[in-house]
């Protein structure tokens, strides 16, 4: 430990420490910052995991109490004294609140109550290797139900390069799915079939096949598409891959249907991963909500068994959406990364879904950059070494449609899978003319860009221009134009002086 | 001939546009110089969806960074192969990357037969699928 110096046994200053350590394990109650977590001399590490939270302490508690308190009760803390800290290393297992802030535009004279950011540092020693349950029982196990502060947000986390060398990371990533699908320089297409529920193993796959041959690369289950009533699981995967053979030989392309292995016990999700690979499907797919663990399984499973590994963040704005408490998606994304997944689904800016513009900037940078730099107005608080970890591929899926072509390419790059469920499926022509639309729409677009167009400002005229050769892109256009979603986000930048409104 | 909606192959970055002209492909070997990437012209006369090694036109043009010089290199191929697709891929030699970046068709045969789909039954409802080209029922270079 940096911090800790050696003192020669006979000094005074001996005496005072062996008073202060007397002191400091007398029975009883102390405040946290009396109990070491409150260490505003503290410098980080390199080995150290070093989290931000937003804490809204309770009427009377100061900050760096509730600091104090947050570091404690997500590492060695409990709410007395214990003597039998004295039979470890404490010191080293102690996590280190360093610094407090006020959050920007809360307080006196703002509608939020004061907020306060708080940086803290825990020993590498303090989780498990390439195990995202041990790090998050530490760090979110505890704490959030915590009587001191009224709510905590965890906001982002630096994961020294070390942890993160313990971790497999995504099982395919961006460069091998490219490789493997034979598809570069532009985004990927996709959609999700539709309805969610209701239609039969043979309804749905005639709904894959017309979307794969006019144009899409990719359609997907729904998340809660597993082995209801109307279709068992076997079946949709009999039907999906008859459908993506039949588009590939039509196309001359590699095609995939995300097939949907989420399932009761982590048996029956083997059991379907097993059959999706003995039917040559390149990918298969997760909900968030089977867990840290099961994500973890699967990523393993797919490595080995050469499969894009799909993740729908099913359940997740049940805690990253509201500003004040819960966690914040970024650090979803990083656990995703480590965790192993191939996709994501990191959100629209321009869909129907929550999606502040610069908060998807720093979701889509955290999956995909080799190293994020440290950007307040992204959201990242922190530069992070990516130490390797495959790229994450995102995935922009609700609401959009090919009349927004220019806006996604220009917010969301060429590194993304965009999925136009009803933006095929509902087009008036059909749904092979709704692929074509999207896919004519993307690569005019991309064309466009690399000819050095201004093609965000030029982008409804490079639409038109397309549109007159391309009757299915003519009526998506006169069909969906003039759709927008613009709703005030709820999870936005605090570091810029007014809220950015989705384009 | 194939029933998609455009009666063609459709891999690569532009195959659901209009054939590039000359400038427009000019375009995208700048866009590609000017990111450092080398370009590559491959041939082939058997477009199966797995088949990743087209004949190399000659190695990646790692020192030319004259974009007139590669769309002439990418013109004698066309003389050279006709009736063969004709793929442009830029290839990223960045850390991180180290891969194509991009990949689009630059001349493809006048008729595209396409590919049959065959199906061999097996257990349990199980199907096996393979796909094959029709052109490759001829020998190489016999095709198209």
């Amino acid at each position: 430990m940096s911090n800790v110096r050696p003192i020669s046994s006979d000094s005074p200053a001996a005496a005072t420490t062996k008073a202060a350590t007397a002191k400091r394990y007398k029975a009883g109650v102390l405040r946290y910052v009396e109990m070491g977590y409150w260490q505003p001399d503290y410098v980080p590490l390199q080995t150290d995991l070093v989290v931000v939270f937003r804490i809204t302490p309770q009427a009377g508690v100061d900050p760096e109490e509730a600091a104090a308190a947050v570091a404690g009760e997500s590492s060695t803390a409990t709410w007395t004294v214990v003597w039998t800290d004295r039979l470890t290393a404490c010191e080293l297992y102690r996590a280190k609140a360093f610094k407090v802030e006020p959050v920007p535009n809360t307080g006196p004279g703002t509608k939020t109550e004061q907020q306060y950011f708080t940086w803290i540092a825990y020993d590498l020693d303090l989780f498990e290797e390439g195990s995202i349950a041990n790090l998050t029982a530490s760090i979110i196990g505890n704490v959030f139900g915590f009587k001191a502060i009224k709510a905590l947000r965890l906001e982002d986390m630096r994961v020294p390069v070390a942890y993160l060398k313990t971790f497999q990371g995504p099982a395919t990533g961006i460069v091998v799915e490219r490789e493997r699908l034979d598809k570069f320089g532009r985004p990927l297409l996709g959609a999700t079939t539709k309805p969610k529920l209701g239609l039969s193993g043979r309804n749905y796959g005639r709904v894959v096949y017309e979307a794969l041959k006019g144009g899409l690369d990719f359609v997907k289950d729904d998340e809660n598409i597993n082995s209801q009533p109307f279709m068992g699981w076997r079946d949709r995967y009999l039907y999906c891959m008859e459908a993506v053979n039949r588009a590939s030989a039509a196309t001359g392309e590699v095609k995939g249907h995300y097939l949907n292995v989420t399932a009761g016990t982590m048996e029956d999700m083997y059991e379907r991963a097993e059959f999706a690979r003995e039917l040559g499907s390149v990918i298969i797919m997760i909900d968030l909500v089977v867990g840290y663990t099961a994500i973890q399984s699967m990523a393993k499973w797919a490595r080995k068994n050469d499969m894009i590994l799909h993740l729908h963040r099913a359940g997740n704005s049940t805690y990253s959406r509201q500003k004040n408490h819960g966690m914040n998606f970024r650090v979803i994304c990083k656990w995703m990364r480590m965790a192993g997944v191939d996709h994501i689904h990191a959100g629209t800016v321009v869909g129907k879904l929550e999606g502040d513009p610069l908060m998807i900037k720093g979701f889509y940078d955290t999956l995909r950059d080799s190293r994020t730099v440290a950007n307040l107005e992204h959201g990242l608080f922190f530069d992070q070494d990516w130490a390797s970890l495959r790229k994450v591929m995102p995935v922009a899926s609700g609401g959009i449609h090919a009349g927004q072509m220019h806006q996604l390419i220009h917010y969301l790059g060429e590194d993304v899978v965009l999925q136009f469920g009803g933006g095929t499926i509902g087009h008036p022509m059909g749904i092979q003319a709704g692929a074509t639309a999207n896919r004519v729409a993307l690569e005019a677009m991309i064309l466009a860009r690399n000819e050095g167009r201004d093609y965000l400002r030029e982008g409804p005229q490079i639409l038109r221009d397309a549109a007159k050769w391309c009757s299915p892109l003519r009526a998506a256009i006169d069909t969906w134009g003039e759709v927008s979603f613009n709703y005030e986000s709820t999870d936005t930048a605090d570091f810029v002086p007014t809220v950015t409104a989705s384009a | 001939m194939m029933t998609n909606i455009g009666s063609r192959l459709t891999q690569g970055q532009f195959s659901f546009l209009p054939d590039l002209t000359d400038v427009q492909i000019t375009a995208q070997i700048n866009y590609a110089l000017e990111r450092g990437w080398a370009i590559g012209i491959e041939y082939t006369d058997d477009p199966h969806p797995r088949n990743t090694y087209w004949e190399m036109y000659g190695n990646p043009m790692f020192d030319l960074k004259d974009p007139a010089g590669i769309l002439k290199e990418i013109n004698d191929c066309r003389k050279a192969f006709p009736r063969h697709y004709i793929r442009v891929t830029a290839f990223d030699a960045t850390r991180g990357w180290e891969t194509p970046r991009m990949s689009y068709i630059v001349n493809r045969p006048a008729v595209e037969p396409g590919f049959m789909l065959m199906r061999e039954e097996r257990d349990g409802r199980s199907i096996r699928y393979t796909v094959r080209s029709y052109a490759t029922e001829k020998p190489e270079s016999e095709r198209y």
